[in-house]
């Protein structure tokens, strides 16, 4: 029985893992709840407008490289941060611009919505290929890890090792530290309150002096923070590749489901649900079983529930069995 | 209008003089897609030989071979098949150098070249599948099946002490016939597998497939995949600490990978289809002449194919499919003359004046009837950043 052991390898295959990407989904997740509680429709682009604010971050990123602008350890990407919000806002403005304010004035249904936001979706698709390719790009730089599994080993004299990247810990500090300010926000500032009040009931809203284009503004805005604080994270941690993102889409809107259409805490609840019981059903628990029990009890066969690859079919079996038994999600969001 | 009339006929007349001189062949590989590093050396390489046969002006009396690239994509089987009916139909190709992933190759062998009656060699379609499959007497290739790769390369690891290991394929045709190669010979001297694993290529995250088959246990990792989605594997197990020691396959070599992966790759022993001697040596003063990169893998297997190709349809005394087809096996084997690269002037003389030829090339190429091939593999270890030749099996 080694305990200490069978934590440590847990943590170093699936719990860092998993809740580096939980804090990826969130972010995403609470730009779909917020796009779906203020302007009331499912935001297909949302994977794709992701790569693209990713994409502007890594123009970025090389133009500060080639300048020898750094900020070692931490990597380059962050000072390219801002230029990536202030590309990826315009971006999401001129789409509502363009598309979605012309249905918003005809008060089209919400399905009508999505199919704009699909539109939208494959246009920023190619938009992000052209510029970027089909391949993946890597643009992590400063310093990779913050511990090492040999590290580890050395520092515990423990037989299994853990790991810590740079990309992960700042993934899930940036993530805390979003969501908290997400959360004064919504709640302490006039703009927040005056968003709520336009989500709880427009009519009274609009009765009350807010003005619903500047409402509108606002949550692109904040969507683009969100997103690109996601691509970009998610792109340190995993390296860039449109596709991925595009892939992303449905973790995410899982998770906002899963959550509470509409509820910000609901959003990340269901994405770290998503990405434990992504990660934990596809887990082989072999390993950790072995440490656990007495000897000559060890397990034989992986103890893994599912196949790796059908990691995706986790997610949708979430999102099926939210939709059949609690639409309303764990945190009672609104209907889709 | 009747001068028009009649200056137009005369040129439609001599526009099919002119493409009576050109005989067509396709390039087939995948220059976008999983292994799109490697593939424009291979048909820089397989150009270099046209190239020779053109400058040689003894090529079907005095005609000229012209090349036409397409994209196979390596893994994408409907893009692959719908580039081989363009080359085909539209561009009137005879002969196809290529597929090269043998997903793609089995796809467009079986469903277009096999219709149109069109011969195909692929210099790196490696999968044992294609030892058995019936082509009609149409698909052949330069490079041995991995059905031989897996047993040196189970050799290999088991002679560096590494009985128990774990086991890793790209998920298609070529890893997972490479894996069962590997698999089989594995056991058979003795080994043991303690978990084997299919792999997706361009995923972004392998945390996932490393943890099962960290879970399972074992001294070693063999991955039998490519650059992209093989090297995410290696540098995500190094990383996490799963396993120390590697091994690899023939689709992982690539600068490429070195420049990926890093320094969890030193020490890393893996497998190639490599021909040393004076084919291979006398091909590498012609690629350096030319400017192509002949170190680059497949290339001279590339050069092979294209070789072949043009000597089977001088053989045939015509550059028909059936002519190359019902020829290749003639000229790649013994009896007659061999031939090396740079001496195809030679053996397009010899037959032109009806005498036989045995291609050796830069791979001593000898073909074992329609769809297999002999011969020989480099044993390389990774060592300070560069692959190091460690001995030929």
């Amino acid at each position: 029985m080694e305990p200490l052991n069978a934590l440590v390898s847990l943590a170093n295959f699936m719990l860092i893992p998993a809740f580096a990407y939980g804090s990826q989904l969130a972010l995403g997740a609470l730009g779909i709840t917020l796009i779906y509680s203020i302007l009331r429709f499912a935001h297909f682009a949302h994977g794709d407008t992701m790569a693209l604010g990713t994409a502007a971050v890594i123009g970025g990123t090389f133009f500060l490289q080639a300048r020898g602008i750094s900020i070692d350890p931490l990597p380059t990407a962050i000072l390219a941060l801002p230029f990536g919000i202030v590309v990826m806002a315009g971006y999401l403005l001129a789409a509502d611009r363009l598309v979605y304010r012309y249905y918003r004035k005809v008060k089209a249904k919400p399905m009508i919505f999505v199919m704009a936001s699909l539109g939208v979706m494959f246009v920023t698709n190619g938009i992000t290929r052209l510029f970027m390719g089909v391949g993946e790009t890597r643009f992590e730089d400063g310093q990779r890890f913050i511990f090492t599994v040999r590290d580890f080993r050395e520092a515990t004299g423990l037989a299994e090792g853990l790991a810590l990247r740079n990309a992960q810990a700042l993934t899930i500090v940036t993530a805390l530290i979003v969501m908290v300010v997400l959360f004064w926000f919504l709640n302490r500032t006039r703009s927040g309150k005056s968003m709520r009040a336009y989500s709880d009931n427009e009519d009274l809203a609009l009765l009350s002096g807010i003005n619903p284009e500047r409402v509108v503004m606002i949550t692109w805005v904040i969507t683009a923070i969100l997103l690109v604080l996601a691509g970009t994270l998610y792109g340190l941690d995993k390296g860039f590749r449109p596709f991925n993102y595009f892939q992303l889409l449905l973790p995410m809107f899982a998770a906002a489901i899963l959550g509470g259409l509409g509820s910000p805490i609901g959003a990340i609840v269901g994405a770290y649900v998503v990405a434990f019981a992504e990660m934990g059903i596809t887990y082989a628990w072999r390993r950790v079983f072995t440490y656990l029990m007495p000897e000559g009890l060890e397990p034989e066969s992986m103890m893994q529930l599912l196949p790796v690859d059908y990691k995706f079919a986790v997610t949708f079996a979430i999102l099926v069995i939210v939709l059949l038994f609690r639409p309303t999600g764990i945190f009672k969001g609104k209907v889709l | 209008m009747k001068k028009l009339l009649l200056a137009s006929t005369a040129l439609a007349f001599s526009a099919g003089m002119a493409l009576a001189d050109e005989v067509k062949m396709g390039v087939l590989l995948g220059f976008t897609g999983p292994i799109e590093s490697i593939t424009p050396h291979m048909a820089d390489g397989a150009e270099m030989a046209w190239n020779e046969i053109n400058e040689s002006g003894a090529f079907l009396g005095g005609q000229t071979i012209t090349s036409v690239r397409a994209d196979s994509t390596c893994v994408d089987s409907s893009a692959a098949q719908a580039a081989a009916e363009r080359m085909i139909s539209s561009d009137g190709i005879v002969a196809i150098m290529g597929a090269d992933c043998s997903g793609v190759t089995m796809a467009v062998l079986q469903n277009v070249a096999m219709s149109a009656g069109v011969p195909m060699i692929s210099p790196s379609a490696t999968s044992p599948a294609f030892t058995t499959t019936e082509s009609n007497g149409l698909f052949f290739r330069t490079s041995p099946s991995d059905a031989r790769q897996g047993a040196i390369l189970a050799g290999i690891v088991m002679e560096r002490g590494f009985s128990e290991v774990a086991l890793t394929y790209t998920n298609n045709d070529y890893g997972a016939g490479f894996a069962n190669a590997f698999e089989e010979s594995f056991l058979g001297l003795g080994g043991s597998i303690t978990s084997k694993v299919a792999h997706e290529e361009a995923r972004g995250d392998y945390s996932a497939e490393v943890g099962q088959l960290a879970s399972a246990g074992g001294d070693a990792l063999v991955i039998l995949g490519y650059v992209d989605g093989g090297g995410s594997m290696v540098r995500t197990a190094w990383e996490l600490g799963a396993f120390e020691n590697f091994f690899m396959g023939d689709g992982m070599y690539g600068d490429e990978l070195i420049a990926n992966v890093g320094e969890a790759l030193e020490g890393t022993i893996g497998t190639i289809p490599w021909a040393a001697g004076e084919g291979a040596d006398l091909f590498h003063a012609l690629a350096e002449a030319a400017g192509v990169q002949g170190q680059s893998s497949y290339t001279r297997e590339s050069y092979d194919a294209a070789a072949l190709l043009a000597l089977a349809a001088q053989a045939a005394g015509e550059a028909t499919p059936e002519g190359i087809a019902a020829n290749i096996l003639n000229v790649a084997n013994a009896p007659g003359e061999e031939i090396l690269p740079g001496d195809l002037a030679r053996g397009l003389q010899i037959l032109a004046d009806g005498g036989e030829v045995n291609y050796m090339g830069a791979t001593n190429v000898e073909l074992v009837g329609p769809g297999e091939a002999a011969g020989s593999y480099r044993e390389y270890v990774v060592e300070g950043g560069e692959f190091v030749t460690v001995q030929f099996h």
